[in-house]
């Protein structure tokens, strides 16, 4: 494990692929190998970029990739698509318009599923843009189709989040207000080309603005970007924005150590403790059958399940 | 830690010619049978192919050829990947291959090659009996 945490600060591809492939497989070794990485991590600039299905993500990463490459800046991209909650397999595709970049030794893509990541898809995604970090990419780009709470919550380990909408997309920014909104640090309307966008625009201007508050108290006002991605229109002035919110988190709480910001942190450690009992106590319990002897006695009204939780779990607290 | 690796195929399409629905049917089977599949698209370099396979770390990659490069194209992948020290990476072909070609392409490393009439099934079920996961690093 500690060859391939070597070569992996070393830049080695093969290594960085496999490294990540052992954290989408939960390898227990992986453990130590995270360990030893992370002194190593903590010098790349994280981008998430995130929104409804086909709005054009993975063209506007594309697309940034080329214009952060000019600047003779190195990229990883993580890109996430869903698993099949029928069969656990997937069709990872959002490689398909970024493969430009595959002989280019200054990019690393990768394609990760959402599939049942063992400590959820947030964690795993954390640790491989560890990895990216590690191997010395100057930023990481991950992509996740925002629906759900999980690939939310992706994002949200990143410095700055970009969501895409589409014009005319009326219901959908309702539903980005919903659990979105918060987390958008720039809001981009690809496909400008398409009728509509104004009315996006003023929309969006208008949800954006409900927190005026926040903005007058020194807040970031997230900036709305019209962009037609396939086009190669508005890319930079995305970027542009991405260094904006970049030079505010640097003086407002010290941009790179962003990620290791006590909040931060609190919230990382919290999700690791959390997955750690949980695979600890629930594991052994499942293994053990313990758990299912309990659940047989509360059904034969033998035993309340809040005693059999405490006889569950009480003397298995006791971990080394 | 659940420390189950899943099988990852690359389906990737080289050279010129422009239609994948094939492709794309042959990546939803395998999807539909539990594996994840990464698909590159149209008009790949062998090139291309073997570092993106390299750098999604699958466990096989299957080529689809309907224009006829295919004696060059699916030769060339598995060279490549020799090189870069990767052969343990499962390489299949399917598409439009005359009969002829194939002991060819099985000699030079493919294999195997599944052509027009191979039902699906029968491909799909090829995965699970020919490919394991990756050796470790
Ligand atoms: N008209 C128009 N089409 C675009 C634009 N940007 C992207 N597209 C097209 O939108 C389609 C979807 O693009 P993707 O980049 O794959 O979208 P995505 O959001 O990554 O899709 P998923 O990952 O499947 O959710 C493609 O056919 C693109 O060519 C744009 O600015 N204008
Ligand atoms: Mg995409």
């Amino acid at each position: 494990m500690n060859d391939l945490v070597e070569n992996v600060v070393k830049g080695d591809i093969r290594a960085v692929a496999r490294l990540i492939r052992d954290i989408d497989d939960g390898i227990p070794g992986v453990r130590e190998a995270l360990k030893a990485l992370y002194p190593h991590t903590g010098k790349a600039y994280v981008l998430g970029i995130t929104g409804s299905p086909g709005v054009g993500k993975s063209t506007l990463v594309d697309q940034m990739v080329s214009h952060l490459r000019r600047k003779e800046k190195t990229v990883g991209v993580l890109a996430v698509d869903p698993t099949s909650p029928f069969s656990g397999g997937a069709i990872l595709g959002d490689r398909v318009r970024m493969q430009r970049h595959s002989l280019d030794e200054g990019v690393f893509i990768r394609s990760m599923a959402t599939r049942g990541h063992f400590g959820g898809l947030t964690q795993s995604t954390r640790s491989a843009i560890d990895v990216l970090d590690a191997m010395g990419k100057d930023y990481i780009i991950v992509e996740t189709v925002g629906v759900g709470q999980d690939e939310v919550d992706v994002v949200k380990s990143a410095h700055t989040t970009v969501i895409v909408v589409i014009p005319g997309m009326g219901d959908d920014i309702q539903a980005i207000k919903a659990g979105i909104l918060e987390v958008g640090d720039i809001f981009v309307i690809n496909k400008a080309d398409r009728e509509g966008s104004d009315k996006t625009l003023s929309d969006l201007r208008l949800m954006i603005d409900m927190d005026q508050k926040k903005y007058e108290d020194g807040g970031w006002k997230p900036p709305i970007v019209k962009a037609q991605a396939v086009f190669d229109k508005g890319v930079e002035e995305v970027l542009e924005e991405v260094e904006k919110h970049r030079a505010y988190l640097l003086e407002t709480q010290g941009e790179i150590d962003f990620r290791r910001s006590p909040k931060r942190v609190r919230e990382e450690l919290m999700d690791l403790v959390k997955n750690r009992v949980i695979e600890e106590v629930l594991g052994k319990l499942t293994e053990t059958g313990d758990f299912d002897a309990a659940v047989e006695a509360i059904a034969r009204g033998e035993k309340d399940p809040y005693s059999a939780c405490d006889e569950l779990v009480l003397p298995r607290l006791e971990i080394h | 830690m659940t420390g189950k690796r899943r099988i990852r195929i690359m389906v990737a399409k080289p050279g010129l010619d422009g239609h994948d629905r094939g492709a794309r049917i042959i990546a939803r089977a395998y999807r539909d049978a539990g594996y994840e599949v990464v698909y590159t698209g149209l008009h790949q370099t062998p090139e291309e192919i073997v570092e993106a396979a390299i750098q999604e770390d699958v466990d096989m990659i299957g080529l689809s050829s309907l224009a006829g490069a295919h004696n060059y194209l699916f030769p060339r992948t598995v060279e490549l990947l020799k090189e870069k020290g990767a052969d343990d990476i499962v390489v299949c072909g399917g598409g439009i291959i005359p009969d002829e070609d194939i002991p060819t392409l099985k000699a030079a490393g493919i294999r195997e090659i599944f052509t027009p009439g191979t039902p699906l099934d029968v491909i799909v079920k090829w995965v699970a009996d020919n490919v394991e996961p990756r050796g470790e690093y």
